[in-house]
């Protein structure tokens, strides 16, 4: 499968077509990106870049990267066919990525959220020690400003090329998620094609949420690991999302087109815990006016001490969670005075 | 560190400890269980779908202490190895770690684990029952445990599959044991894409536990008797239970919260990571007036606010799958 794109940073705007894998058509390229690189005939979902990622998933003008200086060192010396840097220099030059993911702040239909983006072209969207610290820092990120967190996943697994410590940030990229289920921050796992070995086998799978793209490929050994350490071939459409959500490990299967409405919709229904994270008396539950008074005045008092932490940005200031919708009643819910900072 | 194929010598000698970790007369998890411990009581059962033989536990005592004993379990021939399925845990080998650390933690057990798998068992049935998903949520409840954990790799350190159960305040060795990422096999089918260099890949991937302990994943080596464990499992067995009773002396020290800050401490630190400030990108754009004013009121000709996607664009979509595992 081989796509390019006349308004890419190649030089000489070659193929205007892609032939969709599925279903065979040729779809002109310009028609492909307007279709948010859906094939228009039979659905199938084309891999997409972060920076693709971004727009179709994030209010314009939201997004700030964070951490976007942190590179991959060569800790054992690692050479194949090919040696590590040169690999990591060659994808840097075909994707303009420093690392195989991003993190940033953003808003979702207007809600601050920490999102993490893989970009599989970058060395197979693998993981490894910078990978997994960017991973890491979105959820420290999404704690420390009590902001949702989202990770958008594509990635054949942990990197071989750096051993062991690839490995071990599959802990790495897990042990936040602990501290978010004490703190009340939720997250949600967005399994895009492919998502298999390490980092389905850590954070990937343990969204408080997971949704899935339609037809992706998730599943903990790929078909090369497999056949190589069994001997044994995967049945055909063994790991798709809709395999998965049939047994019961993902709770949605979401076209690319309603994606960014249904995290939208997910941000609204899954609060933040109010900071002290304490389920409150049945007695002050209350669903009256009264109580979302006291609840307001409640948040005025935490909402200093909340504030602090990592150096905040303007985009990332209020770390709200659900912000009142107007059908809205939750009693509960974080509603943020510090949010009038933004424009 | 200069990045060069492994030298045949460092090929020989990380094949030779493979062998060592994987050779058939080596003691398995209940072989040291018996000898480290006493009154050994093994549990079964995930409490969901079945008894996972490939992966064992149950309380025990240690120097007259309670503790919880937790690891994979290799056969010794081919009957059992087939009953073992040769320590390749299943999601319900996971699910009966998870059980038994639950069961640890209330009771304020400390927990060893002993790890000897070439990794989680990769075939479909293990797919359908989410592999994956048993192992991230045993990697999660080892990170915030609030017990002691001293992990052992005794043999084999095959990759998510021995992570599961080795997430410790303190990680040891033995002497000839090894951890990788992935099997070398494995990681030769893909990067060389030839099992048959799986020697190659055992020397790239320093996988020896002199290396593991270099590279800061593994605190300390435990001495095997000379030509290795099997030669010995009594006096194997004995050098274990004398680096577990000194680990323990160590890591009880700290109180509950310092444990656990340490243990997260532990795990964030891992890895190598430059890190440069750069200028984080933007898509840009000169928001000049006829511009704004162009695309408030439509008109043609005005160029489209610039987006991410110019950014970072889409290009060739190779399916080179070159890194993951």
């Amino acid at each position: 499968m081989r796509i390019k794109f006349p308004l890419g940073r190649r030089d000489a705007p070659t193929d205007a077509w892609t032939k969709c894998p599925t279903c065979e058509s040729q779809i002109f390229n310009k028609q492909l990106e307007r279709n948010a690189r859906v094939c228009p005939t039979c659905g199938h979902h084309f891999r997409m870049s972060v920076g693709e990622r971004l727009d179709l998933l994030v209010d314009e003008g939201s997004f700030v990267e964070r951490d976007a200086g942190l590179t991959s060192g060569d800790p054992l010396g690692f050479h194949d066919q090919q040696a590590y840097p040169d690999r990591l220099e060659a994808s840097h030059i075909k994707t303009g990525l420093r690392e195989a993911a991003i993190w940033g702040t953003a808003k979702l239909e207007g809600r601050a959220v920490a999102i993490g983006l893989f970009d599989f072209r970058f060395m197979g969207g693998s993981m490894g020690s910078v990978v997994g610290e960017k991973v890491a820092r979105c959820f420290e990120g999404a704690l420390a400003e009590r902001i949702p967190a989202i990770v958008v996943a594509a990635s054949g697994g942990a990197r071989m090329q750096e051993g062991t410590l690839s490995l071990l940030q599959l802990a790495k990229t897990t042990a936040p998620l602990a501290r978010m289920d004490v703190a009340g921050i939720p997250f949600i796992s967005v399994l895009t094609d492919p998502t298999t070995g390490g980092v389905l086998a850590s954070f990937a799978s343990l969204g408080d949420v997971i949704v899935a793209e339609p037809g992706a490929l998730i599943g903990f050994a790929g078909a090369r690991v497999a056949s190589g350490t069994v001997g044994e071939e995967m049945p055909e459409g063994f790991q798709r999302s809709e395999f998965l959500f049939e047994h019961g490990f993902v709770d949605l299967v979401v076209p690319r087109a309603e994606l960014r409405a249904t995290l939208g919709r997910l941000l609204r229904v899954l609060p933040v815990a109010a900071a002290d994270a304490t389920w409150p008396e049945a007695g002050e539950r209350a669903w009256g006016p009264i109580g979302v008074l006291s609840g307001i005045a409640e948040r005025l008092g935490g909402a200093v001490s909340e504030t602090i932490g990592i150096d905040v940005e303007e985009e990332g200031a209020n770390g709200a969670g659900p912000q009142a919708s107007p059908a809205s009643t939750a009693p509960r819910e974080p509603v943020r005075p510090v949010e009038e900072r933004d424009r | 560190m200069n990045a060069a194929p492994p030298t045949l010598r460092a090929i020989e000698e990380a094949w030779r400890r493979v062998q060592l970790a994987r050779h058939p007369q080596r003691p398995r998890t209940l072989d040291l269980v018996a000898r480290i411990f006493e009154e050994f009581v093994e549990l079964h059962g995930d409490r969901g779908f079945r008894d996972d033989p490939a992966m064992v536990g149950g309380p025990a005592l240690l120097d007259g202490r309670p503790v919880m004993v937790i690891g994979h379990q290799k056969g010794t021939d081919t009957d059992s190895n087939i009953f073992r399925n040769f320590g390749s845990p299943h999601p319900e080998g996971f699910r009966k770690a998870q059980r038994l650390l639950r069961l640890a933690e209330k009771l304020g057990m400390p927990v060893v684990t002993l790890l000897d798998t070439a990794g989680a068992f990769p075939g479909p049935a293990a797919e359908e029952r989410g592999q994956a998903e048993a192992i991230a949520a045993s990697i999660k409840q080892m990170t915030s445990l609030d017990v002691p954990i001293v992990v052992v790799i005794v043999g084999e350190g095959g990759s998510g599959g021995a992570l599961a159960i080795g997430v410790g305040d303190e990680v040891l060795a033995l002497e000839n044991a090894v951890y990788s990422v992935i099997s070398p096999e494995g990681c030769a089918s893909i990067l060389w894409r030839a099992p048959e260099k799986a020697p190659e890949a055992a020397a790239a991937m320093r996988m020896t536990a002199a290396d593991q302990l270099e590279l800061g994943v593994i605190d300390g080596i435990i001495r095997e008797p000379d030509g290795g464990a099997q030669e010995d499992h009594d006096a194997t067995a004995k050098a274990i239970r004398e680096a577990l009773l000194a680990a323990f002396g160590r890591v009880t020290r700290l109180d509950e919260e310092a444990l656990l800050a340490t243990r997260y401490a532990r795990l964030r630190s891992i890895g190598v990571v430059n890190e440069t400030a750069v200028e984080a990108l933007q898509p840009a754009e000169e928001a000049t007036l006829r511009r704004r004013l162009g695309r408030l009121l439509r008109l043609p000709g005005v160029p489209r606010r610039p987006r991410w996607s110019d950014v970072w664009p889409s290009g060739d979509d190779t399916n080179d799958n070159e890194g993951g595992a």
